[in-house]
């Protein structure tokens, strides 16, 4: 185990993540319900064309949890937006495949991605605080997303409506139905959200960063919350965070992004346990320690890059401690491509031996 | 709720009573002279003695104020010249200059004024709602600059000059008079057309503007994503989700402006020949008919008070976190 840095935060229970990780290993891989292929989401500006995504291809089959993760204008949730079809097409520039079970998103007229939103693919958001209307009961937003997609009576949307709740772990969901957002506790509030998001029993849940406004013993809840649900109902999930040790406890798979790109792919426990972009390990050394003496963070220095304009060859070389050590940092762009003996993992560094420079440099480093 | 509500109408009375007592003061204790601007310029010891006594103006202010509160209340009888005039309860004085009472031009005036004043709101809250919605869903675009622009140029040029264009080219309109709603609705509306055109054109240029603002505001709140996230047609997620949203702070605007036109809607009354409170209070301070103008300040401080606890209550149905108590 090379790995025992990520565990000892106290809200990653180590026995969560070795359930996790064993369910991973029964899973089978099936076909890839979520195709991404070089996708390219930009959006022209006043100040010139944002590059939001470039290039970004990975796929996800029923049953698997892929974790993307990355700071903030990564680009992250730009593409699970563009997943949705929630870009406004007339603002938005996308190139590019997005294949949701078979059926291409880019490209598609309006009115039929509206019908496939939330039925096939649907989506939680970061808080649910201001994710669900004020103004509307739990009960009533629930039930309008079941009849967008059903073309049933009130009360049997409502019936439905009461068995989420239920089902999200609501106590007295038929009493609690009729209450709005601002009656319910945060984490009450995503439970909702949850059972909003699976009432058409979507086989895509995407979850841009679920747990990030709540509080810690509530993010465990829901967390195991998703992962119970995602086994019940053999979904896809999609996981956005900047949390690695929400990765570390859901993640089957991880696809970390910079810059609007992908830098590093593969398993989770390879990506945690020996990554190979310096990225990733930027990442894996900002966790603070909670454990053992006192220390200093060690962030990444610089600023994530403007999305207006990219700095030239890798996108990282400006941050990079290693940039220096091999030629072509600044001039070319490295291809994201297996670099090792293990097939299911992919970086996007020019570094002739990023793992022995975790082993070296890196991993002592780590709290 | 129903205590919050009882507790708010008190407090709206006491105001109202400040508000009175307040103006009484002013008016009748400020060095001025109303007995003499009523008897005019060739005015007889005898007659301005008359006028003063029948003003009750001869008595101790605390007296007069006392008077007048319980002629609101239950009515008094005014002599004048020895003849005796009845003013039943609510009594709001005598107009001497009109020979009326109050109450009665008040009770004229009040329903044509009121008429004006919803009507054009009806007007402005249509068009400048819905105009305000199209201009932010299609924000940055030129129908948006078009209606911007065009609710700001409405803005800029004076009132009169709107009420000149209703009148100069929409004159197909019937001609502008108050007939009473209950005698025939059609004549009622069509008398009123022209000027309920005006005042909701030149208010839809604001209300544009604040529904423009607010909806721009709702549609980038995070619930109006998971409503599209849903997959329901943007036409519900716009008008269901959004402007159920965007519509509360404009109620607040609307309330407020109610308030202000049902007491100030002279410019419109004046224009059209509809002879509304606005009328009847600029007469009567130019006449200095004192009884006429507490009238105005009473109506007004009770419309402003009336609104704030509309809006209020409102309030509670549109948002449901709000609760009174």
């Amino acid at each position: 185990m090379t790995e025992p840095h990520l565990l000892s935060t106290p809200d990653r229970r180590p026995d969560t993540v070795s359930r996790t990780r064993r369910v991973a290993g029964d899973r089978t891989e099936g076909q890839s319900y979520l195709e991404v292929k070089d996708l390219t989401v930009t959006f022209p500006t006043a100040d010139g064309l944002v590059r939001a995504v470039q290039g970004l291809s990975y796929s996800l089959p029923l049953g698997r949890t892929l974790a993307v993760v990355g700071e903030s204008g990564s680009g992250k949730s730009v593409s699970s937006m563009a997943i949705m079809g929630l870009h406004d097409p007339r603002s938005t520039r996308m190139t590019g495949s997005i294949t949701v079970g078979g059926e291409e998103i880019v490209g598609m007229p309006p009115a039929e991605l509206r019908k496939r939103r939330g039925a096939n693919a649907a989506m939680i958001f970061q808080d649910p605080q201001s994710s669900l209307h004020p103004y509307f009961t739990v009960g009533d937003q629930i039930i309008e997303a079941y009849r967008a997609h059903h073309r049933v009576s009130k009360r049997v949307a409502r019936d439905r409506a009461v068995d989420m709740l239920g089902r999200v772990g609501i106590p007295n969901p038929r009493r609690r139905l009729d209450d709005y957002p601002h009656q319910f506790s945060g984490g009450m509030r995503q439970r909702a959200m949850i059972a909003m998001a699976l009432v058409n029993d979507p086989k895509l849940l995407i979850a841009d960063e679920p747990t990030t406004a709540l509080d810690v013993t509530v993010q465990a809840q829901i967390l195991d919350l998703i992962m119970e649900l995602q086994q019940d109902f053999g979904s896809a999930v999609l996981f956005i965070t900047h949390d690695l040790g929400v990765v570390a406890e859901i993640a089957d798979d991880v696809l970390v992004m910079y810059g609007g790109r992908g830098v590093e792919y593969g398993r989770a426990e390879s990506i945690l346990g020996q990554p190979l972009h310096p990225y990733t390990w930027g990442l894996l050394e900002s966790i603070p320690a909670v454990s053992g003496e006192p220390a200093r963070l060690h962030p990444i220095p610089g600023t994530p890059p403007s999305l207006l304009a990219l700095p030239s060859g890798c996108s990282f070389h400006p941050r990079c401690e290693f940039a220096g050590r091999v030629p072509g940092c600044t001039v070319d762009l490295p291809e994201l491509v297996s670099r090792t003996a293990d097939t299911t993992r992919a970086s996007r560094c020019h570094l002739t031996d990023p793992a022995g420079i975790f082993e070296t440099d890196i991993l002592p480093r780590l709290p | 709720m129903l205590i919050y509500i009882l507790r708010r109408i008190a407090s709206a009375v006491s105001v109202v009573i400040v508000t009175l007592v307040a103006s009484f003061g002013l008016f009748f204790v400020a060095p001025t002279d109303p007995a003499g601007t009523i008897c005019g310029q060739r005015c007889t010891p005898e007659r301005y003695a008359d006028i003063s006594a029948s003003l009750n103006l001869d008595e101790p202010v605390v007296q007069q104020v006392g008077d007048y509160l319980k002629g609101l209340a239950v009515g008094r009888t005014y002599h004048s010249g020895g003849a005796a005039i009845d003013c039943d309860a609510p009594c709001l004085g005598y107009s001497y200059t009109l020979g009326q009472p109050v109450t009665k031009l008040i009770g004229q005036a009040l329903p044509i004024t009121v008429s004006i004043v919803l009507g054009g709101a009806v007007v402005y809250l249509i068009i400048g709602i819905l105009a305000g919605v199209v201009a932010a869903r299609r924000r940055g675009t030129y129908l948006d600059r078009l209606m911007v622009g065009t609710s700001l140029g409405i803005n800029a040029v004076p009132y009169f000059v709107v009420a000149l264009l209703v009148s100069l080219y929409a004159t197909f309109l019937p001609h502008s008079a108050y007939h009473p709603l209950l005698e025939n609705p059609l004549t009622w509306a069509g008398g009123l057309l022209a000027a309920w055109l005006t005042l909701g054109l030149a208010n839809a240029a604001s209300y544009t503007r604040y529904s423009r603002a607010s909806m721009i505001e709702t549609l980038g709140e995070d619930y109006i994503r998971t409503a599209r996230a849903k997959g329901i047609s943007e036409r519900r997620v716009v008008y269901r989700h959004g402007l159920r949203a965007a519509i509360t702070p404009i109620a607040t605007i609307f309330g407020v402006d109610l308030a202000i036109q049902l007491t100030g809607a002279i410019f419109t009354e004046a224009m059209f020949g509809l002879p509304g409170l606005g009328v009847l209070t600029l007469r009567a301070f130019n006449q200095y008919d004192l009884p006429v103008l507490m009238a105005g300040v009473l109506v007004g401080s009770v419309v402003l008070v009336v609104m704030n606890l509309l809006v209020d209550i409102l309030y509670t149905i549109l948002d449901p976190r709000v609760r009174l108590g």
